[in-house]
């Protein structure tokens, strides 16, 4: 591990994303923690304990007996008032399916990465989507981070909204297995001084499980408020996607990075067509751009960092201005419409009713951490610049770098 | 101040000793009104008595299952001291990051420092059967103080009495019906939990088991396990009307037949010494003969297809449990020959 970062100011290290997310933990002050080993997620816990060990971090580190076990702790400690950090992969990730569920459901914060991998079986350890997409519609918020350097801004980002009062919700990073978690590159690293101004300590309020405040979490509702509540967990979310909006102007302010909360867009001023897609996906693509922009062929990327809350708006916004859009999916959602992937239906649902609708075109690609290769992106862009020029587009959905007939 | 150095200190509760010195506490409720247990549920008065003896500076999570259902409606709580709902399968859980939360925020100065008693509760189903692996995870955390106590009432008897791993041999459970042509469904001996908790983790202090039919016995037990630095576990034998199948009248003799009969021996385990306590200290040390089991299976309706051979089988388990164990209750095996000595 790259050496601990000057505590005065922001300092440039060559790190993995779990690194990263490791310090991050450490500048947010984390009070407990839960691991558990599953490849690719696990690499973050051996850095913090690490951290711990060395006397750099000063937490409560638990490696739990299971993934259930390990979601339920830290679950408990942030009824108490702990921040927590906690994460998972793949299956790893389904076994916590019922505390994952159970936390969002009582609106606990908490920040847990996901090292995106495939379901098993037959067993692979690459990347997929699917498991971290499979808390979406459960009130946990998730992005996707597509560099070490973005994990710093997403890892931030995710405590101060997660530990907003208004929002109240946990939410996943999902990093792309290998190519995020394992994958080293310069990163700035904020300065102490910077996260305790971006981060204020984690207020439960009246909330508070504690002798002085003898409160009684989580009753046997049943019809009679159950509705109720669930409506309340909507408008946390909705409200996420505000809180989002102004904690972001901070975060330009502090770090001085000034970003788009929702969306990156790669070359998209002048271009007729764009790709979609979230995570590291975006590094061939913004490669293969390049090279067709050499070409005359005017494409470009619209990328997603948050899939929970969806950025319905920004998107409608962004896409409605290309001819044609393809959307890539490192996921697959058997039997859906068009049997296409998850991304994809999200894209078309947001852009239903939009007054200007672009040829949309879905693709699966790179399931199970297959690379995702240059003359890959140019195939599409390709298809998804005919599709523009012809004016004619299908419904049917492409697997992309797959062996067997198309 | 290093984690690993970090110790908060636990409360020390006195103990009660007689049952006489109760109704001086009889004031002091923190399990009150507000629930709707049954008619001569013991869990409910297991749950009184723990909260009882534990006191206000405490927090207590409950596992899914009668004692969340039946105690806890929106709107309604009988809880005085803070609560909070915790999965089936996560007492042991619960009670971890609890008692995590209260370490770290103390060590950091995040929250004022004090002993806080954290105690999370299951029934048979969250202790003895899906609850083991996140139990057995708590127990082996020795800087953390909590206890975990299990209310078995011997079946899922908030769903619709099933059948659990703590169900004794033969029990007419709705998934185990004598039928026709299978009287005994359930062929299955209790599994003997609190021992496999206690001879499992070498370095939890207390363990011990408890009958509400002995009220100072069992408030003692949990003040002793409150006060033992370090994780602790209580497993108690709770007679349940509804899934029993006998009148709310007998709760209390079932608990005290039991014991009586040599069923549920009561003990507790303290920085490795067990000792055997109450009616079950006097069978061990002697002094008192047990009660034949008869009585006991007779008032339960669980038990009336029973025909004579399978009472003779069911007081032969008991006698071998007493006769062949290295410790009746506990440890259900011997220390062999040397075999370098065997013909």
């Amino acid at each position: 591990m790259a050496t601990v970062v000057d505590q005065k100011g922001a300092g440039v290290e060559l790190l993995t994303g779990s690194e990263v997310m490791a310090h991050i933990c450490r500048l947010a002050d984390v009070d407990v923690l839960t691991a558990y080993p599953i490849r690719p997620y696990d690499t973050v816990m051996q850095f913090v304990s690490k951290m711990i060990a060395n006397g750099d971090f000063d937490a409560d580190y638990i490696p739990a007996e299971s993934e259930h076990g390990q979601f339920e702790v830290v679950k408990h400690a942030s009824a108490c008032g702990a921040r927590v950090f906690t994460g998972s992969s793949g299956v790893g990730w389904l076994y916590a399916m019922e505390p994952l569920a159970v936390t969002a459901g009582l609106r606990l914060p908490m920040v847990a990465l996901v090292g995106c991998r495939a379901l098993d079986d037959p067993g692979a350890f690459g990347t997929e989507h699917n498991d971290a997409l499979l808390v979406r519609d459960l009130g946990w918020m998730i992005n996707f981070p597509s560099t070490a350097q973005e994990v710093v801004e997403l890892g931030l980002m995710s405590y101060r909204v997660a530990e907003d009062p208004r929002v109240f919700l946990p939410c996943a990073i999902a990093m792309d297995g290998a190519f995020l978690t394992h994958s080293q590159a310069t990163v700035r690293v904020p300065s102490q001084e910077q996260v305790n101004e971006f981060l204020p300590p984690y207020d439960r309020g009246d909330l508070l499980l504690h002798p002085d405040n003898p409160i009684t979490i989580a009753p046997q509702a049943n019809e009679d408020w159950l509705m109720e509540i669930r409506r309340q967990s909507s408008e946390a979310g909705k409200n996420a996607y505000t809180v989002m909006k102004e904690v972001y102007k901070d975060y330009s302010r502090i770090f001085g990075d000034d970003v788009n909360p929702f969306l990156e867009e790669y070359m998209t001023e002048d271009a007729d067509v764009v790709l979609c897609g979230m995570g590291t996906l975006a590094l061939p693509v913004k490669v293969a751009i390049r090279e067709m922009r050499k070409d005359g062929k005017k494409v470009g990327l619209v990328r997603l960092k948050w899939v929970r809350p969806f950025p319905t708006d920004e998107l409608r916004e962004s896409l409605s201005r290309f001819k044609a859009v393809g959307v890539i999916d490192r996921d697959y959602s058997y039997g859906s419409p068009y049997h296409g992937g998850i991304l994809l239906n999200e894209v078309k649902a947001a852009l239903y009713g939009s007054d200007k609708q672009p040829h949309m075109k879905g693709f699966i690609c790179g399931l199970g951490g297959r690379e995702v290769l240059l003359e890959d992106v140019k195939s599409m862009a390709d298809e998804v610049l005919s599709i523009a020029n012809s004016g004619k587009a299908d419904n049917d959905v492409r697997w992309v770098g797959v062996r067997g007939k198309q | 101040m290093t984690d690993s150095v970090y110790h908060i200190g636990t409360q020390d509760l006195p103990l009660t000793n007689r049952v006489n010195q109760i109704p001086e506490k009889a004031v002091e409720e923190y399990y009150t009104s507000g629930h709707r247990t049954c008619q001569g549920c013991e869990s409910a008065l297991i749950m009184r008595l723990m909260a009882k003896a534990a006191g206000p500076r405490t927090i207590i999570l409950g596992s899914t299952g009668c004692m969340y259902v039946a105690n806890t409606t929106y709107y309604s709580t009988p809880w005085v001291v803070p609560w909070m709902h915790t999965q089936l399968g996560s007492a042991g859980s619960a009670a971890t990051g609890t008692a995590a939360a209260l370490r770290a925020l103390m060590r950091k100065g995040k929250m004022k420092e004090e002993p806080i008693n954290v105690i999370a509760f299951c029934g048979d189903g969250g202790g003895v059967d899906m609850g083991v692996s996140s139990i057995s995870a708590a127990l082996m955390h020795t800087q953390y103080n909590l206890l975990i106590i299990c209310y078995d009432n011997e079946s899922y008897a908030n769903t619709d009495i099933q059948i659990s791993g703590s169900s004794p041999w033969g029990a007419n459970t709705t998934f185990t019906p004598p039928g026709k042509k299978i009287r005994i469904m359930y062929k299955n001996w209790k599994k003997n939990i609190a021992a496999l908790y206690a001879v499992g983790h070498t370095k939890c202090n207390y363990v011990a088991t408890g009958d509400a039919s002995y009220p100072a016995d069992l408030i003692d037990k949990v003040r002793k396990g409150l006060k033992e630095p370090g994780p602790a576990f209580i497993h108690t034998f709770d007679p349940c009307p509804k899934g029993w199948d006998y009148d709310p009248f007998y709760s209390h003799k079932l608990g005290e037949l039991a014991v009586e009969s040599g069923l549920f021996p009561l003990w507790e385990m303290t920085n490795g010494e067990l000792t055997y306590t109450g009616v079950s200290a006097r069978h061990v040390y002697g002094g008192r003969s047990r009660k034949p089991v008869r009585e006991y299976l007779e008032t339960q309706g669980r038990f009336h297809h029973f025909i004579e051979e399978d009472y003779q089988y069911f007081q032969s388990e008991v006698e071998k449990m007493w006769t062949d164990w290295a410790m009746p209750g506990v440890i259900p095996f011997k220390l062999g020959a040397d075999p370098s000595k065997k013909k």
